[in-house]
């Protein structure tokens, strides 16, 4: 099937014989998002906020358009409450330092998914440590679903937050954050979401889905790298202390102290990324132009392919559910006696990008009884003759590895 | 038409029919090494007598088939040798992935002369190294502060 949409990627044109499919850990940029970016830079750069002249004037109202665009994109209630950092580790770390002493005291208890990326992890042990809190860890089953009696099992009298992330990036699950919040509201709880794979791939409503802070990077979702979104609560935002202090973040500055801006600008201390913003708002203009609708079909079409193609293949094995319509283009699998890294540079040699390792979720592959796992993800510019070629080579890997089978 | 093997066929073997990858019940050393950038992990075991001599070695653990087979050549050509020779095969066997190794000392390196290759694969330069890295950490003398013959930049 053709696939105009790939049109708007040069990177493909660039690379002609080589098949992406790593998309979980960063996805291509069309090209209106670099003209966009080139824009800025190149015709209009001025320091947003501070300059009396037109062109600051003119950098402050894209800046904010582009949170504007997000704010809509992802349906929060005030542009208040979209603060523009790097990336989603930013983003995490912003939420995890400031909690200290105002969200969580000694003796509270933290509870982080199994399933979570080291980002949604370390910040949390490191808050944990500081401040005499525990961990505590929530179990998934084995294909990557949390239990609602599991959850509410796993929260006690001392549970001040939850950690855990909308979409797997090692099983593709949704978790039905929903309800997690509501569960986790109703015991006091706070919910912090990692947004990484959700927000790129399916529509994302943080008013409905009543989390507390969702966290994510622009660079999965058509963006360059350096610029990353955290959406948090108004009322909590506001409750809580500066990250990072300096220029921007102020309103009035002695000797001796200092009064904050009002959001969002409390949290973005320092000259802001103003052209990584404008960019990731032409990037939510784009998902807005081509539709949810469009993409999500195109990816649950692919992941289907790849996973009816892997059925039949003997010795592989995909990690979490066998039913494709739970997985959102993130096939992450294992082949029996050959090393994930060893499937990767067999793939790459024949042109293929996938990605092999833990994916940065180490305690859930030690919890899986796995050390290393591959990954395959996709995104709507892929194409069917794409899967059938990453199909081909996967057939072959055993043999090529020595295998007689 | 299928693809052809990927990696030649004495690194293959050993991959797949490893010679000394189990557990050594009566080792006096052992030491664990991780290649934090793609989890593989090797755990080497070693007995040593008084005399410094290597009498048996194996390795446990999980890796890619450059590590395991790397691990299990180098097991091949240390064991009956002693600490001093096992080191000098270690800093040959990094001079060769340097792309700086002599004719005669490849021919020292017996099969492990086979992952010559790997200098051309900087990505997977340390999973070669892994083996040999921790062998390396293990034999050196205590006292020494010196640079370890097995690092690699």
């Amino acid at each position: 099937m053709h696939n105009s949409l790939r049109n708007d990627f040069p990177f493909f044109a660039n690379n002609p014989g080589l098949v992406y499919l790593d998309n979980s850990a960063t996805s291509q940029v069309p090209a209106c998002v670099i003209d966009r970016l080139n824009r800025y830079d190149l015709l209009e750069k001025a320091s947003p906020f501070r300059g009396l002249y037109p062109r600051s004037v003119q950098a402050t109202d894209d800046y904010e358009h582009a949170r504007d665009l997000v704010r809509d994109f992802i349906h929060a209630r005030s542009s208040q409450e979209i603060i523009f950092t790097r990336n989603a580790t930013e983003s995490l770390n912003l939420v995890a330092y400031c909690a200290g002493g105002t969200l969580i005291h000694p003796g509270d208890e933290i509870l982080v998914g199994i399933t979570e990326h080291h980002s949604n992890l370390l910040p949390w042990q490191q808050l944990a440590k500081r401040t005499g809190a525990a961990i505590r860890t929530l179990f998934c089953t084995r294909d990557g679903s949390f239990r609602a009696e599991d959850i509410d099992r796993a929260m006690n009298e001392h549970t001040r937050l939850l950690a855990i992330t909308h979409m797997s990036n090692v099983f593709g699950q949704i978790n039905d954050l929903q309800s997690i919040a509501q569960a986790a509201h109703s015991r006091n709880v706070l919910v912090v979401a990692d947004g990484c794979q959700s927000v790129p791939h399916i529509p994302v409503n943080v008013s409905e889905l009543g989390v507390d802070f969702l966290a994510f990077s622009g660079h999965k979702m058509l963006c360059p790298m350096g610029i990353g979104v955290l959406y948090g609560r108004k009322s909590l935002l506001e409750s809580l202390p500066p990250f990072l202090t300096g220029g921007e973040m102020i309103e009035d500055v002695t000797m001796d102290g200092a009064v904050w801006a009002p959001l969002p600008q409390k949290f973005e201390a320092g000259t802001v990324n103003t052209g990584g913003a404008i960019a990731l708002g032409e990037a939510v203009s784009y998902y807005n132009r081509v539709g949810f609708e469009v993409m999500m079909a195109r990816e649950a079409a692919l992941t289907r392919r790849l996973m009816d193609g892997m059925a039949v293949i003997p010795h592989v094995r995909i990690v979490g559910s066998s039913d494709p319509d739970r997985h959102h283009g993130i096939v992450t699998f294992t082949i029996d006696g050959v090393h994930p890294h060893d499937i990767s540079a067999i793939m790459a040699d024949q042109g293929i990008a996938i990605r092999a390792g833990h994916h940065c979720a180490q305690p859930l592959h030690a919890y899986l009884g796995i050390n290393a796992t591959s990954r395959a993800s996709i995104m709507f510019y892929n194409t069917e003759a794409e899967i059938d070629a990453f199909l081909t080579v996967l057939s072959e890997i055993r043999g090529a590895m020595g295998y007689a089978d | 038409m299928p693809i052809k093997p990927f990696y030649n066929e004495i690194l293959t073997d050993h991959n797949l029919y490893p010679s000394h990858k189990k557990e050594l019940p009566d080792a006096n050393l052992t030491l664990r090494g991780v290649n934090p950038s793609c989890g593989d992990r090797i755990t080497l075991h070693l007995r040593v007598n008084e005399a410094g001599m290597i009498e048996d070695g194996t390795y446990t653990g999980d890796g890619c088939a450059i590590s395991q087979a790397s691990a299990d050549m180098m097991l091949d050509l240390i064991i009956g040798r002693d600490r001093e020779t096992a080191l000098h095969l270690c800093s040959l066997f990094m001079k060769m992935i340097r792309d700086a190794v002599t004719d005669s000392e490849l021919e020292e390196l017996e099969e492990a002369a086979a992952l010559k290759d790997i200098s051309h694969m900087p990505s997977r330069v340390k999973c070669a190294v892994l083996g040999w890295r921790t062998m390396a950490e293990i034999l050196r003398p205590a006292e020494s502060d010196s640079v370890l013959p097995c690092t690699i930049e």
